[in-house]
């Protein structure tokens, strides 16, 4: 059953792949790049890796292709010259992927592997995934998760940094100067007399 | 039951599939994004597989932080896009020839 589940999800995961690298609109891509997404999230989670499945559909689902949907509709990309080269660049594309995949495949099939004979245990019903990631994240693997959480930090910093546009026009704060005003550059007291309001002797 | 194979051969064929998409889009900055994160997916299936296989949670933290650096690449590589989309109005990889290289 589980075998059953497991292939089928395979195959739509293969197809969507390939329609990503062949449809001719890359919003089209882009959408098929989300199904096969969540196609390798129902089969993590079908050998027990459950947060990873819900982490790959949050992040990558939630963020990553909104992101690229984002960039890719915002942009006004003439699709026709990128496309020029498609066939031409086919039969090389297809022979070195064939290639690669014959002798990957030739080598997980191998006697000398010994890949073959490995199964993939049934996931224990007592074993919380999660509780098992949290254990060894924080305590093991805790400077290799702080250094994530800097990369990440870092990537917010260039991207905001790379796109940041500086305009003519635009009312910024310079909050250095805002601090360092002090009262006599603003405040000026003057001593005048009162004068007798005018509106009363109308009416 | 689901055996080990089944999974590393999933992953090769999805890693071939990345590698021939990007021999076949290579005019397009995005659709060469797209062919890496496909590449990734399939390196974090095979994580996955072997992870279960030898049940032990060290492949899916490898995956954790595999996704982490994934997700800042796209992030820095889609600003880089749009930045080259403002200054030269087109993304397509062949016109990206100002360093002459």
């Amino acid at each position: 059953m589980e075998q059953v589940i497991f292939y089928i999800f395979a195959g739509v995961l293969l197809f969507a792949a390939t329609m990503v690298i062949s449809v001719r609109n890359p919003v089209h891509a882009a959408l098929f790049l989300v199904l096969a997404f969540f196609n390798a999230a129902v089969i993590w989670v079908l050998v027990g890796a459950e947060f990873l499945g819900i982490a790959l559909v949050v992040v990558y689902v939630g963020a990553v292709m909104v992101l690229f949907l984002f960039v890719l509709m915002m942009l006004d990309i003439n699709i026709a010259p990128m496309r020029e080269g498609f066939t031409r660049y086919l039969p090389v594309g297809a022979l070195v992927a064939v290639l690669m995949a014959a002798q990957l495949v030739a080598v997980i099939v191998s006697d000398r592997a010994d890949l073959v004979s490995g199964t993939i245990p049934e996931p224990a019903a007592d074993v919380n995934n999660i509780q098992a990631i949290g254990g060894v994240l924080y305590t093991v693997y805790v400077y290799p998760f702080e250094i994530a959480a800097v990369i990440l930090l870092l990537a917010i910093v260039a991207a905001i940094t790379l796109t940041l546009r500086r305009r003519d026009g635009t009312h910024k704060q310079d909050v250095a100067r805002q601090l360092s005003v002090s009262k006599d550059d603003r405040l000026r007291m003057v001593r005048m007399k009162s004068s007798r309001r005018q509106d009363q002797t109308r009416n | 039951m689901i055996e080990l194979s089944d999974f590393l051969i999933l992953g090769a064929l999805l890693f071939s599939l990345g590698v021939a998409g990007i021999f076949l889009n290579r005019k397009n900055v995005i659709l060469l994004l797209m062919c890496i994160e496909l590449i990734l997916l399939a390196v974090n299936i095979n994580f996955i597989g072997f992870s279960a296989h030898l049940e032990d949670v060290a492949g899916q933290i490898f995956v954790f932080f595999i996704l982490t650096v994934a997700a800042a690449e796209a992030a820095i590589g889609l600003a880089i896009v749009v930045v080259l989309f403002r200054s030269r109005g087109d993304i397509n990889v062949a016109a990206l020839d100002a360093m002459k290289g």
